[in-house]
């Protein structure tokens, strides 16, 4: 996030304006934020209203909803599935990010266009379009759909943040380490253990949460491609028709929520180092 | 950076190369080229048979389908439309928080990013749930509405059409639209800003002839990084939209799902693919990333 340095530095010397703008802006970011945050915050209140309907009037404190939560063998299931695939897919796309990322900024070679282009592609083809490919493809070859599946998905579609995470990070690099280390005698794949992956250790696990969150949240591509083992936004998706359920799924969901949200402030300050 | 020529140095580079190049090639031919490779020849199959790998006789019928039942066509023209739509928009009203972090905030510009982006790092279809939560039949809006006695019968207008679900995207991607633009204004040299002032621009053209076209890349890229998502969206109108909302990418997961025309829903994908790539390819033309990233 370099852009918030740079915002920053450019603020310390506003250019002469009116005052009046200042209000108006600031005022339509204040209205944004507040339209981004109350449906959060009910949501948050509805998970501790006593009524099971979604509607006002409240019906008194409780924290049933959060207690009842893990009396839903299905729901922790389904956590448990999104939890799986999230650490899986977000290591295979960790580990392939890293070594596209150290080829594209290390090596010259024939084809690199190609291999930029395919690793960010995910970015651009419709979910939709990637989720019924790969349905076609694991049809074709007789593969069950499971959570080894959705993992594949996940990668897939982690795979251009990874990228791009762990390239901006060597490609800003200065290569004189690398040198020094081959002039003293390291081999390449040494240097490349002893002091690149060590020095963007940092982007790496970034891009490991990051690819770790959008996974966890995914649904577009896991419809297609869970099966039997509901992801927790697939489990979601379905239970919304059942309105009695709603509550303590808005409460799984408030805790998963604020857990994704920890992840996502860490990997941000791992970051920024 | 193969600056070393000698053999000393190469050769084990080259096994690096090897050992690197070998896995991701590999998962990114299998797991990403395949599947759409299958996708396009499914499309040129006759029927849906249990040997997706076969030989067979290729037909465009399921082409001439798709451009003629159904209206097929004319949804793909609307959901662009409605992508369109929402990403215009969208970057519109991302223009003033983006100006607003880089140069009215202050030393507080950091803090009010971070706000800015927590909603968007909450889980998707939670926010767009809450949303129809608030606008359905049962739902606070209503809820408050008729309790307060201000309307008798709860609106039904709110959810389940085209509308709601361009308002919904747009709500969920401002934050998002905002980090393009707000990257390249960051890096705008803020003495161009004096500079125009010290030539008695008003604030105005300060605004219209130097700032806003230093910004156009930003505006660009944040339509893009819209415009691509939005089109293929088969989610939001899934939850929002109702029968009267649906986009392209519903027809798709419908022949996939529900009704089990696979090659159909293929040559659906394979138009729907051929549109983006070709919008993003123009769109390329226009942002040239590079300068979004000041090289």
């Amino acid at each position: 996030m370099t852009t918030l340095a740079r915002s920053t530095a450019a603020a310390s010397h506003p250019p002469r304006r009116p005052r009046r703008w200042p209000s108006v802006l600031s005022g339509f970011y204040w209205l944004l934020i507040l339209l981004l945050y109350v449906p959060i915050l009910i949501l948050f209140v509805f998970s501790l209203n006593a009524g099971t309907s979604l509607a006002f009037p409240l019906k008194g404190f409780t924290l049933n909803w959060y207690a009842k939560l893990f009396d839903t063998p299905a729901l922790l299931d389904a956590v448990r599935t999104s939890l799986i695939v999230a650490v899986g897919s977000s290591v295979v796309a960790t580990v392939l990010g890293t070594m596209i990322g150290i080829l594209l900024s290390r090596f010259e070679f024939r084809g690199k266009g190609l291999l930029t282009g395919l690793a960010v592609l995910p970015l651009i083809v419709p979910y939709v379009v990637l989720g019924v490919a790969m349905l076609i493809l694991f049809t074709a070859f007789d593969i069950k759909l499971s959570m080894a599946t959705v993992v594949i998905g996940h990668a897939i579609v982690g795979l251009p943040y990874t990228t791009l995470i762990v390239l901006a990070r060597l490609v800003g690099s200065e290569p004189q380490l690398e040198e020094a280390a081959m002039d003293l005698g390291a081999t390449y794949p040494a240097t490349l253990r002893l002091v690149v992956v060590p020095m963007a250790m940092p982007a790496i696990i970034s891009a490991w949460i990051t690819a770790f969150t959008v996974s966890f949240d995914e649904f577009a591509i896991a419809l297609f491609l869970a099966g039997p083992d509901r992801t927790f936004p697939v489990y979601l998706y379905g239970q919304l028709r059942f309105s009695n359920s709603l509550p303590v799924l808005i409460a799984a969901a408030t805790l998963l929520m604020a857990g994704t949200l920890t992840l996502i402030l860490v990997a941000d300050r791992i970051r920024r180092r | 950076m193969i600056r070393r020529g000698s053999g000393r140095t190469t050769d084990p580079r080259r096994r690096t190369f090897l050992g690197l190049a070998l896995p991701a090639t590999l998962a990114l031919t299998l797991f990403l080229v395949a599947p759409l490779v299958l996708m396009v020849t499914l499309s040129f199959r006759p029927e849906l048979t249990s040997d997706l790998l076969g030989p067979f006789a290729p037909t465009l019928k399921h082409y001439e389908q798709a451009a003629s039942v159904g209206g097929s066509w004319q949804l793909l023209q609307t959901s662009a439309v409605m992508a369109f739509v929402v990403a215009i928009v969208a970057t519109a009203l991302a223009y003033p928080i983006a100006y607003f972090l880089a140069f009215r905030a202050g030393s507080k510009a950091g803090l009010y990013l971070i706000l800015l982006l927590v909603p968007f790092w909450t889980s998707y279809l939670l926010r767009v749930m809450a949303w129809k939560l608030m606008l359905g039949n049962a739902g606070v809006i209503n809820s408050v509405l008729v309790g307060t006695g201000i309307i008798d019968q709860p609106l039904t207008a709110l959810l389940y059409s085209r509308a709601t679900v361009v308002v919904t995207l747009i709500y969920v991607w401002i934050p998002f639209a905002t980090l393009p633009i707000l990257a390249v204004l960051g890096r705008i040299d803020v003495r161009l800003h004096d500079a125009a002032a010290d030539l008695y621009a008003s604030p105005f053209q300060q605004f219209r002839r130097v700032t806003l076209p230093l910004s156009l890349p930003g505006l660009a890229a944040a339509f893009l990084m819209v415009f691509i998502p939005t089109i293929g969206e088969y989610v939001t109108p899934l939850l929002v939209g109702g029968n009267a909302g649906i986009m392209f990418g519903n027809v798709i997961q419908d022949y996939f799902t529900k009704s089990a025309n696979w090659p159909l829903g293929s040559a659906l994908s394979v138009i729907m693919l051929g549109v983006t790539l070709v919008l993003v390819v123009v769109g390329l033309r226009v942002v040239k990333p590079r300068r979004l990233l000041g090289q």
